[in-house]
């Protein structure tokens, strides 16, 4: 099943130019956003991305930036709260991001 | 067990690792691997049912903080120099999911220091990152016990660790294996090629329920105050009290169970992109059944509507952190949009029902 949140993939950007067409954005997406053409990763389900920032921390060629962040809205309330960032507590959040996935 | 690690404990250095491996006394360690003058615990591959238990108890959010394991190297089976490395956090459940695949296995395990939090979270917060796997592989001395310099990492811990920075500071190779450690021996046995499906996260029924234990757990204040607020609504305490008080209780008390199990179980279906949307569509709609079935006079109704949406609206936005798929511009642009509307809502809600019960129609 495909799912797309609110502003999905609105600060992911890709620099053709810098691409090297090594293709490992395509291998940490968890969403299958990109696709390799021609030797090049092209954004292709922009509306699949969580912002994650796996793809831009693993780029070898610097191509891709995105603003990351957790998508948590709870993160959101108790950085206001706090006056911080967005942080997911101290004891780790109490969504819990499918533990037995990893 | 004990013997093996005594007599094996014979310099200061073993002394002191042998402390730490008191610790280690747990009923998921096998045995004791004794490896160039090192101790290195060897872990079951098979989940007891003590290890499922304690996963039910996490579920349900009870002793949840401090479910973890010792960070450090692990052995799985009989590994020897060649033998891959499987990196993981240092969460019982991430490290569970991780040891019950590795069954007839060898293989290295380095358990990262992510105070107990999950791969992807920790990944999230930066603590399965470049530097604690950077310091890992150097106070265990990784790079001693094998001769190759790769890691298997789960792949949700890429939004943490950097590859190539990895490979410029320590020299270590990063791999990226998939999502599920349950596809690790399918990885391995295809030649480590991911499969798209391997590599997808994804967003199952069960895996929307997963978290429902804990919501329904935290639901509870909720509940009484909606329980609280029929009781009220139900005054004066004539014979009628009840008649008047039930509707409103089901109504308002059932917000918990449909913020915990209705909205995740229907997610997919629900109309919006924004989950505070969803929320308060289903709130809606769960008020204004409530209504006909009970049959509230209109101004109940509204004011039932008013109240239930802005709380599903609420408890929709905050399941963002449970998904697999929101990013943080929506889930800010949500708080920021929805706050007053929310507010606005339940404050018009609340004050509709007292009007209404205080004109005593
Ligand atoms: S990781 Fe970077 S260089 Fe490699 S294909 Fe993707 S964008 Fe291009
Ligand atoms: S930020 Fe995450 S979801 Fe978005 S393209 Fe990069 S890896 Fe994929």
């Amino acid at each position: 099943m495909r799912y797309e949140y609110l502003m999905n993939g609105s600060s992911l950007r890709l620099d053709p130019e810098a691409c090297v067409g090594c293709g490992d954005c395509l291998d940490v997406c968890p969403h299958g956003v990109f696709r390799l053409e021609a030797g090049k990763a092209r954004i292709e389900d922009r509306g699949a991305c969580m912002e994650c920032g796996a793809c831009a921390r693993n780029c070898p060629a610097a191509a891709l930036t995105v603003k990351a962040g957790v998508g948590c809205a709870a993160a959101i309330i108790l950085g206001k709260l706090r006056g911080t960032a967005p942080s997911c507590g101290d004891g780790g959040c109490s969504g819990n991001r499918q533990a037995d996935c990893c | 067990m004990i013997d093996l690690v005594r007599r094996n404990a014979g310099s200061e250095e073993r002394q002191a690792g042998f402390a730490a491996l008191r610790e280690l006394q747990a009923p998921w360690v096998e045995r004791f691997l004794v490896v160039r003058g090192r101790t290195i615990p060897v872990v079951r591959t098979r989940l007891s049912p003590r290890d499922r238990w304690g996963a039910v108890k996490v579920r349900w959010d009870i002793g949840r903080g401090t479910y973890r394991v010792l960070p450090g190297l692990y052995a799985a089976g009989d590994p020897g120099p060649d033998s891959p490395v499987f990196v993981s956090a240092n969460y019982k459940l991430s490290f569970d999911a991780l040891r019950s695949s590795l069954e007839e296995i060898d293989g290295w395990i380095l358990v990262l220091d992510t105070r107990g939090v999950n791969v992807w979270c920790a990944a999230g917060k930066g603590t399965f990152g470049t530097g604690e796997l950077a310091s890992r592989i150097a106070k265990t001395r990784l790079a001693t016990l094998v001769r190759h310099r790769e890691l298997i990492l789960p792949q949700l811990g890429a939004t943490g660790v950097s590859a190539p920075d990895i490979a410029r500071k320590t020299g270590w190779r990063v791999v990226w294996g998939p999502v599920r450690a349950r596809d690790i021996r399918a990885w391995l046995e295809a030649g480590r090629i991911k499969t798209e499906d391997m590599r997808r996260v994804t967003f199952t029924l069960p895996e929307r329920l997963a978290v429902a234990p804990v919501e329904l757990v935290h639901g509870w204040p909720l509940a009484a105050a909606g329980l609280v607020l029929a009781a009220l609504y139900g005054l004066p305490a004539d014979g009628s009290w009840a008649s008047r008080a039930l509707p409103v209780a089901v109504l308002l008390a059932g917000l918990a169970p449909v913020g915990a199990l209705a909205f995740p179980a229907l997610l997919p279906w629900l109309p919006g992109r924004a989950f505070s949307v969803k929320g308060a569509v289903l709130g809606t709609a769960w008020a204004a059944a409530c209504s006909a079935v009970f049959g509230l006079p209109p101004p109940a109704a509204a004011a039932g509507v008013l109240v239930a949406a802005p709380v599903t609206a609420f408890l929709g936005m905050n399941f963002t952190g449970s998904s697999t798929f929101t990013c943080q511009t929506g889930a800010l642009a949500e708080v920021e949009k929805g706050f007053w509307p929310m507010a606005a809502g339940l404050a018009a809600g609340l004050v509709l029902g007292v009007v209404y019960r205080a004109l005593g129609v």
